[in-house]
């Protein structure tokens, strides 16, 4: 394991963490618009 | 760091997963579902318009992401596709077969949950078809595979009508029919042009396996009944006279350059004009077709 390949996987790793962790962020979003319009 | 240290594969990039979902297809499923949507005489709310519109986003991703975890082999060897994240080897198999499940069960789940049952079964139904019948079953097993393939692209405008009104009516069963008979036209006009290594990789694509005469033929002969569906919802009298003018002189426009197209006896691919004339217009027909439709249906309702 080379320090470049190593740290390209760390990259990776956390480009795909937040790109996870916003598109959780939308659901939750979205979910509460959701619950809210179903609610009236 | 332990896990690091045994020799293994750079995880795939979260745009890799992006590529899975075919973006560029995306656009056409999410327009014709929005119109089918904008077609119906029920207003929707727009957070649950909204979430609608993103699962048929998300359940057109998940076909894709399917048809790519399956067709890896075929990818490999088309110059066109050789560069997508599996057959690039950017990506494990299994990943992309995972993303694709998960994305097409949570899309259905979240139409069903949100919007309504019917939406939802219809979107079901569709990838299911467009990954089993299409991809799985008849792709490389029949010339006629672009006319299924188009069957399972003609589904969101009946799942946007019934995301909006609950129930299905004649107008979006036109508005499929719309789509799936000017699937054929659209896409054979493009591979009587375009130099395609379909042949190689073993799919029997109309061109290559019937040659351009009979391909010319069932051109125009798709485009035929396509023309009357498309004018068909003037004729019943669900939609006035901005659509039905619109649908009338653009179908008879799109099949003029059919007959063009059937009566063309050219060989040598750059110069194939009335395939490339309608090519660009197919695409133009649908949009314009489409947009006129939710016009006409938003100052009649």
């Amino acid at each position: 394991m080379t320090p470049e390949f190593e740290a390209e996987y760390r990259r990776r790793q956390k480009a795909r963490a937040k790109v996870t962790a916003l598109a959780l962020g939308a659901m939750v979003i979205l979910f509460f618009a959701i619950a809210v319009v179903r609610m009236h | 760091m332990s896990s690091l240290t045994v020799a293994q594969p750079l995880p795939a990039e979260w745009r890799d997963f992006l590529a899975l979902t075919k973006p560029r297809v995306m656009t056409l499923v999410v327009f014709t579902g929005l119109c089918g949507m904008l077609a119906a005489p029920v207003h929707i709310h727009p957070v649950i318009g909204f979430t609608a519109i993103l699962c048929i986003a998300l359940g057109a991703g998940a076909c894709g992401a399917l048809n790519m975890w399956y067709e890896a082999d075929l990818d490999a060897q088309m110059k066109r596709t050789a560069r997508r994240p599996l057959p690039a080897g950017r990506m494990d198999r299994q990943a992309a077969l995972h993303f694709g499940v998960g994305l097409g069960v949570f899309s259905v789940l979240l139409m069903g949950l949100a919007v309504n049952l019917l939406s939802a079964a219809i979107l079901a139904a569709s990838i299911l078809f467009y990954v089993v019948i299409y991809t799985v079953w008849l792709k490389r097993r029949t010339p006629q595979n672009i006319v299924i393939g188009g069957a399972a692209g003609a589904f969101p405008a009946l799942i946007g009508w019934a995301a909006a009104c609950g129930r299905l009516d004649l107008l979006p069963v036109l508005m499929f029919f719309m789509v799936f008979l000017w699937t054929p036209p659209h896409f054979w006009a493009l591979a009587l042009f375009v130099e395609t290594d379909y042949a190689a990789a073993g799919v029997p694509m109309m061109p290559v396996v019937a040659g351009a005469r009979t391909t010319r033929i069932q051109v125009f002969a798709y485009a035929l009944p396509m023309a009357v569906v498309a004018v068909l919802p003037w004729g019943l009298k669900l939609t006035g006279a901005i659509y039905g003018l619109t649908a009338l002189i653009l179908s008879l426009v799109f099949v003029g350059l059919a007959v063009q197209v059937g009566l063309s006896k050219q060989g040598d691919q750059a110069l194939m004009k009335p395939e490339r004339r309608l090519f660009r217009f197919s695409i133009l027909y649908l949009f314009v077709l489409f947009g006129a439709l939710v016009a006409d249906r938003m100052l009649l309702v």
